[in-house]
């Protein structure tokens, strides 16, 4: 895909729950069918027999003992977030109406 | 000018440990340089006076008593705005983390106060570390100290712009695909990018998870060297942090300067060079590529094909992560909350209004394009190939390493370009992380340091050297060796040191 349409964009913008202007959706979509163009030569390259590589440095997992660590005040937390009620964070309601 | 601020960081660690200076009077110095500069050039986003001179008071207090003090103890640090600090303010240079103060500190920020080091303010940078220029910080560009109608580099370039406008000695920065490396070459200033996992990410914003790490930012090799030091070794709190002990770095630059490099074989990278390359960065390249040869060394040329597809590798890896990783900036938990002008507020229209108003161009670009790699239909030919040719770059970087110690090339294809150049075209901005990014996609530690200026435009040139993964050692020695080889540090000469901090 090297172009992507006005519709493609609001697509991804809902999926990435962006809010964008309608000139913002317009100058995205020249901008991005332009990158990913750029980046599609990957592909020639990228034969059946090349393995991925997802992280750098080779690395096992880590363990540890199931103990109790000093952790995060909550006020602390909390009076730095948008909104908060009764220890919680207040958020709006998760659901619409219809 | 103080005097004391065109000195190195281990001159005045020398100084302070000999009683001849304070960390209160060096600490001042600093911050009345800066306050006077930082309208003129906008290196810090957040300056802490009394943090800073809380901790300097204490560690001169301790120094009194005789206690003896970690090596850089009374150092005034500047940090990037991209690694939090308890209760001060950490914007990643985003809207949406306005007024958000974070609950906890990064692990290198623990560390710099285990170390006594007054950490003297969050620097400017390109909006969650993305860009090239700093163009893309919601509060204003970041000047180049060397000239103020162009880019300092990116995105660390607040930190590169402090050091190299003699405001502070030493600055942290992080490396996604070059943002330490790249503002160090613009601003004629050293940058390391040390080896993945060797200091720990615990604390840093997260923009790529698998390519982003700390790394110092100074005005001399043994500097740095020092500094990753302080900052480096195991963390249990960061799950890809190396288990390795940090090595003796600043006694490595000490020995390797002034002595020869023979039996060092060092492979130019053929791939970063030529087209598309500025001939002053070219010529004064080739010309520390002498320097190398003169002290000993072996320079060989070495052939790493994959190179070529690195950059879009890049581009389709890093928004991939960029898309998960900012997914937590959604309004609820910290940073500012809009709420949608129309139709129903729910949590869902509260995100995306959220997002539409906090991020900026850059972060939404690539947020999107990042979705759109990872979507059904689409990965594979994206995601997968990028990943795909993540091996090959690896293999190499393993090739190249076979016949070579270290591997150099130009850090950036161009002296610091002027503002406007790029902003209008995504393509021509990335392309100037063309050599940094390998070191990135295999996490193998990589060092810019300045080798000279370019001859038609008389700006700074940064020269890269690479090492095998673990082998940040290696680097320091071949840079400490180079740098005392090349003479007198350019960054002395930068023209921010006549600056009158009376402006």
């Amino acid at each position: 895909m090297s172009s992507f349409s006005v519709d493609e964009v609001a697509r991804l913008a809902g999926l990435a729950r962006i809010a964008l202007t309608p000139g913002e959706v317009e100058r995205l979509a020249g901008e991005l069918g332009v990158i990913a163009e750029a980046v599609a030569k990957v592909s020639e390259v990228a034969t059946p027999d090349v393995p991925a590589t997802s992280h750098p440095i080779p690395l096992t997992n880590v363990m540890r003992e199931d103990v109790v660590v000093p952790t995060l005040d909550r006020d602390e937390v909390l009076a730095s977030a948008p909104a908060y009620e009764g220890g919680k964070f207040l958020v709006p309601q998760i659901l619409g109406e219809e | 000018m103080n005097e004391l601020l065109t000195k190195s960081a281990l001159e005045l660690a020398d100084l302070l440990a000999a009683g001849e200076i304070t960390s209160v009077e060096l600490t001042q110095a600093c911050l009345d340089r800066i306050h006077a500069l930082n309208p003129r050039i906008n290196a810090f986003l957040f300056i802490d006076d009394d943090g800073a001179l809380a901790t300097a008071r204490d560690i001169d207090a301790r120094r009194a008593t005789g206690e003896t003090l970690p090596r850089l103890a009374g150092i005034p640090i500047a940090i990037k705005d991209n690694m939090v600090s308890r209760g001060k303010p950490t914007t990643c240079a985003s809207k949406i983390l306005q007024g958000w103060l974070p609950p906890y500190d990064a692990t290198v920020v623990a560390k710099l106060n285990a170390a006594g080091m007054p950490i003297i303010g969050k620097t400017n940078m390109d909006e969650f570390a993305m860009g090239s220029s700093t163009e893309h910080s919601a509060f204003g560009p970041t000047l180049n100290p060397w000239d103020t109608e162009r880019i300092p580099g990116g995105s660390g370039g607040g930190s590169a712009a402090a050091v190299g406008a003699f405001m502070v000695p030493l600055a942290l920065g992080s490396d996604t695909g070059g943002s330490i490396r790249q503002p160090g070459a613009v601003t004629g200033t050293v940058g390391v990018k040390p080896t993945y996992g060797a200091v720990s990410r615990y604390g840093l914003i997260a923009m790529a998870s698998s390519l982003d790490q700390i790394g110092p930012v100074s005005r001399t090799v043994a500097d740095a060297a020092a500094l990753q030091e302080v900052i480096g070794g195991y963390d249990p709190l960061d799950s890809t942090s190396l288990g390795e002990p940090v090595p003796a770095f600043e006694q490595i630059v000490a020995e390797a300067a002034g002595r020869p490099l023979e039996g060092v074989k060092v492979g130019v990278v053929k791939q970063l060079q030529g087209e598309g390359y500025q001939q002053g960065v070219l010529s004064s390249f080739n010309n520390a590529v002498e320097v190398l040869k003169g002290l000993g060394a072996e320079v060989v040329e070495v052939s790493c094909p994959s190179f070529e597809y690195a950059l879009g590798a890049y581009y389709l890896i890093m928004p991939a992560e960029v898309s998960s990783n900012l997914a937590r900036f959604d309004g609820m938990r910290y940073g500012i909350r809009v709420e949608p002008t129309e139709g129903p507020v729910t949590a869902e229209t509260v995100m995306a209004a959220t997002r539409g108003a906090g991020f900026g161009d850059e972060v939404k670009r690539r947020i999107i394009l990042g979705t759109f790699v990872l979507s059904a239909g689409f990965y594979d030919a994206y995601y997968g190939s990028a990943q795909k040719v993540r091996t090959l770059v690896q293999r190499d970087f393993t090739a190249a390493f076979e016949q070579c110690d270290v591997l150099v090339s130009p850090t950036a294809p161009t002296t610091a370009f002027t503002f406007g150049d790029k902003i209008d075209d995504p393509m021509a901005m990335y392309l100037n992380d063309v050599a940094t990014i390998p070191a990135n996609l295999a996490g193998v530690p990589a060092l810019s340091l300045p080798s000279g200026l370019a001859r038609e435009d008389g700006l700074p040139v940064g020269f890269q050297i690479l090492a095998p993964a673990h082998g940040d050692a290696t680097m320091y020695r071949i840079a400490g060796a180079l740098e005392a080889g090349l003479g007198e540090p350019i960054a002395n000469t930068c023209p921010a040191a006549t600056w009158e901090e009376t402006l």
